[in-house]
């Protein structure tokens, strides 16, 4: 069983078929697989990847820099365009933030109507993930299946706020719109409907030699090193590490309801593949046991229309779908932040694509960028 | 009056061979044809399970997709790579597309439609002239000048070649059991024994489906043309009709292997159960078949939302009920009995054909790709031992058989099994060295709760 | 409705519901209460009161122990609506990593970011923002900088750090001592200038390497 290490020795040994030792591979900003505008340069030994380096920056756009020169309101709707796959967290991240610089609370209805909304993004932005992660596999269904299930959660989405993508459906204090007649049975059906067609996905790729044989011990990742890189996420519970912050540290509606924290063993990225899809399976109960019991009452709290926080910082974080959003807001006391800082969890779990890389063959590293589910907006910002 | 002798020749040379002649031009003119609609059918298939139309637009449900693909490929500029080698660029898709036609012209659509006058080498001639296709595919990655392109052409060669040995060695089989290269000898001995050879090994028909589906570069096979190196392999500099050339060429190659797989294991043109009696009411099944879709056109006829998709479906339904006519009356009519065979033959032929590339693509659209070192794991250490211990199994049960009399049957299903027991080891082989191969090397986990 | 000079939050807006936090407000004035315009004699309203101190002093077992410990490298030791965080000289920060690793359990380095108050001395504060995976509890750490000094780069004990500090250089130009690649990660490798500073802005930035680069004139 020794074959494989004697079959890196002599690629090691041997020059490659170009005639030189070590071959740098650009997988440029365009490319149908990297999923956004990302650079990796593969240095490449044979078939091997030797050593990444990535080259991102290509979608920064200075939001940072922008939420120094807008109010606290205006600058909600920039949050959405960071992590466009699911700009309702975004939202909810900032508007929970900003809450807490100005020490008020969102009102119970309010706080559950958000759980709702953004366990149903998270439904949707684990969809995009897994219909494009098989496509670059290879398996051309799911990602069909998965966007006619997320056409749901849209419609959702549409009927509530107006917008489909970049929803900006949180306020600070609450919420501007209340939820619309249906709401609760839209979502009940949805939720029904889900259940069979995670079957069906499964039923595709869980136990599908193929999909396994290029999953399995790819891109491993143990929990010492995801710590230590600050993978956060599905990337940290996939390698043994039972920790979600909707748990640890309970926002909005989450400390109410029942659910489980889905790990894995191995940190490969077949683990990561099955705590994604028991994630959704998760939230949608979360979902059916939060739109038994919607509280009456008000949507916004008491915040004036101008807002001036007082002077300091605060910093509070959120499990994204992708992993911990943190803000780190300081205030001033005028009406605009003085330094607005976001924390992505897809910048900080990119780094660990170096490590996870190496000694995989070229046709890998495809695979291992989309188990990461990175976004560009949020790496760039 | 005499002709000079010259044109005497010519004259009796087309008297003899003018049948061969004409099925050769249709074949150079029709096979391209029908080459764009299975890809158009393909389309419309893989819609169909993506939970989506698919092309509808151009004709009526996209029926005239294929010419306007063909146009629009024909009139796009011309691009050659700069330093190419402009002769073998020219002549890669060429190869390609001529090396498929010209094996379709040893197959047999029927007993009597065949280019080839049954040649005694039959099966050989196709499978060798087909394999001439991989020139085409290592001489456009060589003259497109390109990184790339190159290394896909090399990983698409290798790939066709290991698949080849294990299809070789699959098709083996059921010639053992055919005694000969024939092709109309083969479907006849399926005849003469009364059952297809499918039955009989059905090891061979499968490590000869999986072969062909890596033959002809499709998924879960087909990492040299999805993401080979990060572009489109040897296909990469091609573009406009010489492009069109390698993908005809590609569906063109399913034809031919669909056929092959027909012709030994499927029973070519024989119907189901060619020789039990009481079941040639099963005769009767093409035109019923054939009126069949005509029903279902006349009932969907009913549900088309514009007045000229009404009379779109209905003038299909009929065409459908008109050749279950055509179909049907020599079944009537005992003085045209005769075309039965060749008539019915076709049908059945072409239908099993379909059946086997609608299995292809079946599998394009469900399975992930292999990665290169698995796909070549899986033909060397699995198919070909496979293949190789098949067709040992196969010649002992027909000693068995002839020699110690055993029944034909239990024979073949005691080789088969033992057969499928070897493919259970050799797999197990491959999951266990998979594992221990790519284990991952990791520092010791720490426990981030222990304090 | 051409009459401007009305203050925007007039009843009569054309905006017909008046919902708490409507998202633009340009010309909102900064105090709560509009003035009527025309106003001459009207009494205005009190100025609002000073909101009280949110910042108050911190003192529970990890201050002490950190105290105890390093003594006068923390300068401080605060709490911020509710979140605790030290002040801590920057010439102790890589001592004070460590311990906060090691010994309190400080296993993940969350963020690390900066502020930029150029009226200070210590021109910038980098904030760490650490997470104990044992004790689920956050700490930030502030180390105050001056603009030509290189802190310790903490990369040797949260590897997360190297992109988070090459970061912080690409927007502010604080160079880590002891970063293994500190270059650009965000902006191209020759662009000029540090955009999250505050004498930074769309007039000052590097539009040389725009026009050569894009070929369009910017910073209009």
């Amino acid at each position: 069983m020794g074959n494989a290490l004697q079959q890196e020795d002599t690629t090691k040994k041997n020059s490659t078929l170009l005639g030189a030792d070590e071959l740098v591979i650009n997988m440029g900003p365009q490319h149908p697989s990297t999923h956004g505008v990302l650079r990796v340069k593969l240095k490449l030994d044979g078939e091997r990847v030797r050593a990444t380096e990535c080259v991102i920056g290509y979608l920064h756009r200075g939001v940072e820099k922008i939420a120094e020169h807008r109010t606290y309101q205006q600058f909600a709707p920039y949050v959405d365009r960071m992590d466009y796959v699911a700009a309702v967290s975004n939202g909810l991240g900032y508007c929970e933030t900003v809450e807490k610089l100005l020490s008020v609370e969102a009102p119970p209805r309010a706080r559950v109507i958000r759980t709702i909304l953004t366990e149903l993004q998270r439904i949707a932005s684990h969809l995009v993930w897994l219909g494009t992660h098989a496509l670059d596999i290879g398996a051309l269904t799911p990602l069909f299946y998965c966007f006619r299930e997320r056409e749901e959660i849209l419609k959702i989405f549409e009927k509530y706020c107006g917008a489909r993508l970049t929803t900006h459906a949180f306020r600070i204090g609450g919420l501007q719109y209340e939820a619309y007649d249906g709401f609760e049975k839209d979502v009940e059906r949805f939720c029904k409907n889900f259940e069979r067609r995670i079957q069906d996905y499964v039923d595709l790729l869980t136990g599908n030699s193929i999909w396994i044989g290029r999953t399995r011990n790819v891109g491993v990742l143990s929990a010492a090193d995801c710590i230590a890189l600050g993978a956060s996420g599905p990337v940290l519970r996939a390698s043994g590490v039972k920790w979600d912050l909707r748990k640890a540290q309970p926002y909005a509606a989450y400390e109410q309801y029942q659910f489980d924290i889905p790990t894995g063993t191995n940190g490969d990225t077949y683990d990561r593949y099955m705590v994604r899809m028991e994630e959704m399976r998760q939230s949608r109960l979360i979902c059916l046991q939060a739109i038994e019991k919607i509280p009456e009452g008000p949507i916004l709290g008491k915040v004036g229309k101008v807002l001036k926080p007082a002077a300091g910082e605060v910093y509070h974080s959120i499990e994204a779908p992708k992993g911990i959003l943190g803000y780190y807001i300081v205030s001033d006391g005028t009406t605009q932040p003085y330094r607005v800082r976001i924390r992505p969890p897809s910048f900080v779990n990119l780094q660990a694509l170096d490590k996870m890389v190496r000694g995989h063959l070229v046709a890998d590293v495809v695979a291992i960028i989309g188990t990461l589910d990175i976004v560009l907006g949020e790496v760039d910002r | 009056m005499t002709l000079p002798p010259s044109l005497e020749a010519i004259l009796t040379f087309l008297q003899n061979w003018w049948v061969e002649i004409v099925c050769g031009v249709v074949i150079v003119a029709v096979v391209p044809l029908i080459a764009g609609y299975v890809v158009l059918v393909e389309r419309k298939l893989m819609a169909d399970m993506q939970a989506r139309l698919g092309p509808m637009r151009v004709g009526p449900h996209g029926l005239l997709q294929p010419i306007a693909d063909a146009l629009k490929l024909l009139i796009k500029e011309d691009l050659i790579p700069d330093n190419a080698d402009k002769l073998i660029f020219w002549l890669a898709p060429v190869i390609s597309m001529v090396a498929a036609m010209t094996s379709m012209g040893a197959i047999a659509f029927g007993p009597t439609f065949q280019v080839a006058r049954d040649i005694n080498i039959g099966i050989l001639f196709v499978i060798g002239v087909s394999s001439l296709g991989l020139l085409g595919i290592i001489l456009g990655g060589w003259a497109s000048n390109s990184h790339y392109s190159i290394i896909g052409a090399i990983r698409s060669t290798a790939q066709l070649v290991s698949y080849e040995t294990a299809a070789g060695l699959a098709i083996v089989g059921a010639l053992l059991l055919a005694g000969t290269l024939r092709i109309r000898a083969i479907v006849d001995a399926q005849q003469q024994l009364g059952v297809w050879f499918i039955f009989l090994t059905p090891v061979a028909f499968f490590i000869y489906l999986v072969a062909s589906i890596a033959e002809t570069n499709r998924a879960p096979f087909d990492l040299p043309e999805a993401e080979s190196e990060l572009v489109a392999g040897y296909m990469t500099e091609y573009s406009g009709f010489r492009w069109a050339l390698y993908f005809l060429g590609e569906y063109a190659n399913m034809i031919v292997v669909g056929s092959v797989a027909t012709t030994l294991f499927l029973g070519g043109w024989l119907r189901p159960f060619p020789n039990v009696h009481w079941l040639d009411w099963l005769d009767f099944l093409p035109p019923l078949i054939i009126a069949a879709v005509g029903v279902y056109c006349v009932y969907r006829a009913g549900k088309q939302p514009a007045e000229i998709q009404i009379w779109f479906m209905w003038a299909v339904a009929l065409t459908c009920f008109a050749v279950a006519v055509i179909f049907a009356v020599p079944l009537f009519v005992t003085s045209l009995k005769f075309i039965l065979p060749g008539l019915h033959g076709a049908f059945w032929f072409l239908l099993k054909v379909s059946g086997y590339i609608y299995l292809f693509m079946w599998l394009r659209f469900t399975l992930p790709r292999y990665r290169f070192d698995q796909l070549m794991h899986l033909g060397w250490y699995i198919l070909i031992p496979l293949a190789i211990v098949n067709v040992l199994a196969i010649g002992v049960a027909m000693i068995l058989e002839s020699e110690f009399s055993w029944n034909r049957w239990f024979a073949a299903l005691l080789t088969s099994l033992f057969t499928l027991g070897v493919a259970a080891f050799l797999v197990n082989l491959y999951d266990k060295r998979t594992a221990a191969a790519s284990a991952p090397a990791t520092a010791a986990a720490r426990d981030p709760y222990a304090g | 409705m051409a009459d401007e000079s009305k203050p925007p939050q007039s009843p009569e807006s054309s905006k017909p519901e008046a919902p708490p936090t409507s998202p633009a407000q340009p010309p909102a004035p900064k105090s709560a209460a509009p003035p009527a315009p025309p106003g001459a004699a009207k009494p205005t309203p009190p100025p609002p009161k000073a909101p009280p101190p949110v910042q108050v002093a911190l003192e529970n077992d990890l201050t002490k122990r950190y105290h105890h410990r390093f003594g006068a490298a923390i300068l401080d030791a605060l709490e911020d609506r509710k979140q605790p965080y030290l002040v801590i000289d920057s010439a102790q920060l890589a001592d004070i990593a460590r311990y906060s690793r090691d010994e309190e359990k400080f296993d993940l380095l969350e963020d690390y970011t900066a502020v930029d108050w150029p009226r200070r001395d210590k021109r910038f504060d980098l904030i760490a923002i650490l997470y104990s995976f044992p004790h689920n509890t956050r700490l930030r750490l502030k180390i105050p900088i001056a603009e030509t000094e290189r802190p310790a780069s903490l990369v040797e004990f949260w590897p997360t750090a190297n992109w988070l500090e090459r970061e912080i250089f690409d927007m502010f130009g604080i160079a880590f001592a002891g970063h293994p690649d500190l270059k650009r990660i965000l902006l191209p490798d020759e662009w000029q200038g540090h955009p999250l500073r505050k004498d930074y802005d769309i007039l000052r930035q590097d539009t040389a390497w725009i026009r050569e680069n894009l070929g369009i004139e910017s910073g209009q």
